[in-house]
């Protein structure tokens, strides 16, 4: 393949965001177009439909399940208790009575009268969504939700564990190359998204937890100590339901890797400020990046540039994504446009980049770097 | 297909992937179709294109850039084509935004409902669950499931024409109650098909009429002793082309571009399959291996008579970019470093396959990378064909006669139909192994991963372009087979493996190969070794294969089998490393000097690893 695929991720000083806060199901929207809502605002509730419990009430009752129907002690679309007497008839000519009762509490439903089961619906379950962030009512989408916008700055992860969650954004070190470590945490960091730098452990980030910590942000992280937080491997990325009572959003990727200055910088001009985030990764169709939001008068001027955009040229900032030389950052010094042959024998379109550090220069291929937005 | 002109002069075809549109342009030449040229493109189902011809167009224009002609005016493609413009059919396959995704239910688990797994498998589809009355669950988890999970479609079986009628009204019931909706919008009704008891469909279209789209097509185990598959699977394409992919960003517009319905990629695939295993009267085996799913078919000889059954199979999470972290979750890490001849850091590694997860598109570029990734593959193969042997069955429940060989042989209802030993054919497709930089590799990985038992012909697909001729076997089964022979499989050779286990150095047999052109040679073969004997690529070859006793080579222990195989690129691979069990040394010194010797043997690798 000849281009090379960037994720694409959004690095951007002022962006106007607009998500949308969707029920599960019909329910009741309880703000209006054009409403200021916080993160925690209850924007709309609804009721799931209980689930569904079946009763076999002929062969429970032994009767002709076409004469099912006939045995319910109350007409359909009674609520009962469990336990109950729903059903009942008699049998052995009459000797013995039958009874069925309810196997939790609900509403009885249907019977049929091919099968004769009864179908007894339980309560229903609440349901409430949030606004997620600080902003406006864009629109009500009637009996859904609403959608919310809000104009700040936006930055998208590369991968992320944990739901949405929301706090003051706190830088807890001092350089994008930094690591963070458990004693630059403590009570003070409660309830925050806390950014760190290249990298942190299994440690730091339950020890995060155990300070309150909302949210922590940084450049890499090991699949190791992933392991070690989910308690499990992490086969398919699907993420964002787990519940970790801490999210994590990783910027650059697996390992210790410098959080792109772009990135660093943004988020430093937004210390202080209320920020959004979420964890919720799919690496598939329908691709979901995390996220962090901060809602506001954007804390940087200059433009807005998206990390990625755009062709490789001489000159172009890349960051090399695999082995090995994974992790550097340097410059395009040369684009030979005929296909070079690597040590493995593939013929693939390379690159000459020149390394910051040491200023040597490598060859790679072209689908092993990402540009990097300056 | 009234639309397709009689005389075809050039064909365009397209398969529009997950991440990548493939085109290819075959022309008629004197002496047949060839493939002329491929371009490919980045899908753009996604936002913010959201409009799949958008990726076809860009393929189309790399296709004509390539071949100096024009197809396109605008955004169309030409068709018929005029003098040197345009093309005369223009078709597609489809396997774009997650494919075609399948929840089926039937009475028994493991009858009518693994009969509803093979139809929907066989069609192209994804299977996300499999619900059965017996399945274990109760009926309010079953229907949270429904709910949950959202497929594009239902494919609803069970009972026996003529059995009884209330456990399937039960099953109908069942989904009538989880009301569930489909998964691209909620503007349409969810298609459900039926293809369970013939008595029960007044009664299932009572229960679910109205609430979805329903389509009642024939039993697909009318007794216990037939499975009736094709019905089924037919009312499954035409829902995919009606509902699912008429839902689809952009495909509206595409399916206007051709006359022949869009296919869903791996049932195109599986079409190819089914004709070269009937042409060569061969046992075929298939896999595509892509980044998120692999896909395993097979046509396999029903033991005991003359039918032979189609299966296919798709591992949804086991694959070489989005899927490759599920493949070292699901084989263990120890059993892909097993594969790689040198010592690795297993955190080192953890992040290199996490950030090829988050990054899928990035190449080896170190020698060792590449042998990481190869034994990657391994595994993920490995793991795809034991889910397909364990689907790959005889029907479960059937009364068998059974006579005194049967018994000898253990054959029963429910055995796998897999049988590596009668395998002729065994062919590999996707980027690993149809990119791999020498095509040994492609070959001793697929034979590490398949085990493969007497004499199998191995082939990969040169450049994936199997879905593309699948889907024109449909309407020009003459261009499809000569495409398919000339430019698309390329022959890798053979691999001889006895079956039976012996002691290192032990004799094991002795095989003759006599190439078409070329002298023929005889070798040794001890127990434990491993060797390649390059032969003269095209035409075929002779090989006669002498087991000592304790060893089959496919005619019974110590008998000699003869057999005529193509000549590959590759040579034929004499493998007396041991079947049933095969084993690696357990120490690391000596299973890395093992490892080794294979790869020398080979000559994998441009320096030793």
């Amino acid at each position: 393949m000849s281009h090379s695929y960037t994720p694409g991720l959004r690095v951007s000083a002022r962006a106007r965001v607009r998500r949308e806060r969707r029920l599960p199901l019909r329910g009741e929207v309880l703000v209006a177009e054009g409403a200021t809502v916080g993160p925690d605002t209850v924007v709309a509730r609804t009721e799931l439909p209980g689930n569904v419990q079946t009763v076999n009430l002929a062969g429970r009752l032994g009767v002709d399940p076409a004469k099912a129907l006939g045995t319910l002690q109350m007409p359909l679309g009674s609520s009962v208790k469990a336990g109950d007497i729903v059903a009942k008839a008699s049998g052995l000519f009459g000797l013995v009575t039958n009874t069925v009762e309810a196997p939790a509490d609900g509403t009885l439903e249907s019977v049929s009268s091919v099968t004769g089961q009864l179908l007894l619906r339980e309560p229903p379950i609440p349901v409430e969504v949030d606004a997620y962030l600080a902003g406006r009512v864009a629109e009500v989408l009637p009996e859904e939700g609403v959608v919310v916008e809000a104009e700040g700055a936006f930055l998208q992860g590369i991968f992320g564990v944990g739901g949405e969650t929301f706090g003051e954004l706190e830088l807890a070190v001092s350089g994008p190359g930094e690591t963070l470590r458990t004693a630059d945490l403590d009570g003070r960091h409660r309830g925050k998204i806390v950014v760190g730098g290249a990298w942190t452990s299994h440690e730091t980030l339950e020890w995060a937890r155990e300070c309150g910590v909302a949210a922590v942000v940084v450049g890499g992280f090991d699949d190791a100590d992933l392991r070690r937080l989910l308690g499990r491997d992490l086969g398919v990325a699907i993420t964002g339901s787990e519940d970790l009572g801490i999210t994590l959003v990783i910027t650059e990727g697996f390992g210790r890797l410098s959080m792109a200055d772009r990135t660093w910088r943004l988020l430093e001009a937004n210390r202080g400020r209320l920020a959004s985030a979420s964890g919720a990764t799919q690496i598939r169709a329908g691709v979901l990046r995390p996220e962090i939001l901060v809602p506001g008068e954007p804390g940087t001027t200059g433009a807005d540039a998206e990390a990625g955009d755009g062709g490789l040229e001489t000159g172009s900032r890349v960051r090399v994504i695999r082995a090995p030389h994974f992790g550097r950052l340097g410059r395009v010094v040369e684009l030979p446009a005929d296909l070079r042959a690597l040590e493995t024998e593939a013929r693939v379109r390379v690159l000459v980049v020149e390394f910051d550090e040491g200023g040597e220069r490598a060859v790679v291929p072209r689908a092993n770097v990402e540009r990097l937005a300056e | 297909m009234s639309d397709v002109p009689p005389e075809i002069r050039s064909i365009l075809a397209t398969d529009c992937g997950s991440t990548t549109t493939k085109a290819v342009l075959i022309e008629r030449e004197a002496d047949g179709y060839r493939l002329k040229v491929r371009g490919e493109a980045p899908t753009t189902v996604e936002a913010p294109f959201e409009d799949v011809t958008r990726g076809v167009l860009n393929a189309v224009r790399e296709v004509e850039e390539l071949c100096g002609r024009k197809l396109l005016d605008g955004e169309r493609i030409v068709t018929p084509q005029a003098g040197d413009t345009g093309v005369d059919l223009y078709l597609s396959t489809s396997s774009a935004g997650g494919g075609l995704q399948m929840m089926v239910s039937g009475l028994v688990k493991q009858m009518t409902g693994e009969s509803a797994q093979r139809a929907a498998l066989g069609a192209g589809a994804i299977v996300m669950d499999v619900i059965a009355l017996n399945d274990g669950r109760r009926p309010h988890e079953k229907i949270r499931r429904l709910r949950q999970l959202r497929p594009d479609m239902i494919l609803l079986s069970g009972g026996t024409d003529g059995g009884e009628v209330r456990r399937v009204a039960e099953m109908a019931e069942l989904l009538a109650a989880a009301d569930p909706k489909a998964r691209l919008g909620a503007g349409y009704e969810l298609p459900v098909v039926y293809a369970g008891n013939r008595d029960a469909a007044e009664v299932v279209s009572g229960t679910l009429g109205g609430r979805v789209a329903l389509t009642v097509t024939d039993n697909l185990r009318p007794t216990l002793e037939r499975e009736n598959l094709g019905p089924a699977r037919d009312a499954i394409h035409d829902l995919f082309m009606e509902h699912v992919m008429a839902h689809a960003p952009g495909y509206r517009k595409l399916m206007t571009w051709t006359p022949v319905p869009i296919m869903p990629t791996p049932g195109a695939v599986g079409l190819i399959i089914e004709k070269v295993a009937k042409r060569d009267r061969l046992a075929v085996v298939g896999v595509d291996i892509g980044g998120a799913t692999t896909d395993v078919f097979s046509v396999f000889g029903v033991p005991g008579t003359e039918e032979t059954v189609f299966n296919r199979t798709v591992s949804a999470n086991l694959g070489m970019s989005y899927s490759i972290s599920n493949v070292m979750t699901e084989a263990g890490i120890g059993n892909i470093l097993r594969w790689v001849p040198f010592a690795v850091d297993e955190s080192e590694l953890r992040n290199r396959i996490k950030n090829k997860m988050i990054r899928p598109t990035t190449i080896p570029q170190t020698l060792e990378d590449l042998v990481v990734e190869q034994a990657i593959c391994r595994e993920a193969l490995r793991l795809s064909f034991d889910q397909h042997r364990a689907l790959a069955v005889g029907l479960k429940g059937r009364q068998q006669a059974r006579d005194i060989s049967d018994a000898m042989d253990q054959s029963a209802s429910g055995e796998s139909l897999v049988n590596l030993m009668s395998l002729g054919l065994l062919v590999g497709s996707g980027g690993v192994l149809s990119h791999a930089p020498r095509r040994a590799q492609a070959m001793l990985m697929m034979i590490d991963a398949f085990l493969p038992e007497g004499v199998t012909s191995l082939a990969v697909d040169s450049i994936f372009m199997t879905p593309q001729l699948g889907v024109l076997s449909t309407v020009h089964e003459e261009a499809a087979t000569q495409v398919f022979e000339r430019d698309c499989l390329i022959h890798l050779g053979a691999c001889v493996a006895p079956a039976g286990n012996g002691r290192a150095g032990q004799a094991c047999m002795t095989v003759e190969i006599a190439p078409g052109d070329g002298p023929a040679s005889s070798h040794r073969v001890a127990y434990g070794d491993f060797t390649l004997v390059p032969v003269p690529a095209g035409g075929r070859v002779r090989l006669r294969v002498s087991p000592e006793r304790g060893f089959d080579a496919g005619a019974g222990r110590g008998r000699p089998v003869d057999a005529e195989v193509p000549a590959g690129v590759v040579g034929v691979v004499l493998d007396a490393r041991g079947r049933r069990p095969f084993a690696l040394p357990s120490g690391p010194r000596e299973r890395i000097a093992k490892l080794r010797e294979w790869n020398r043997s080979m000559d994998l690798y441009p320096r030793e690893v």
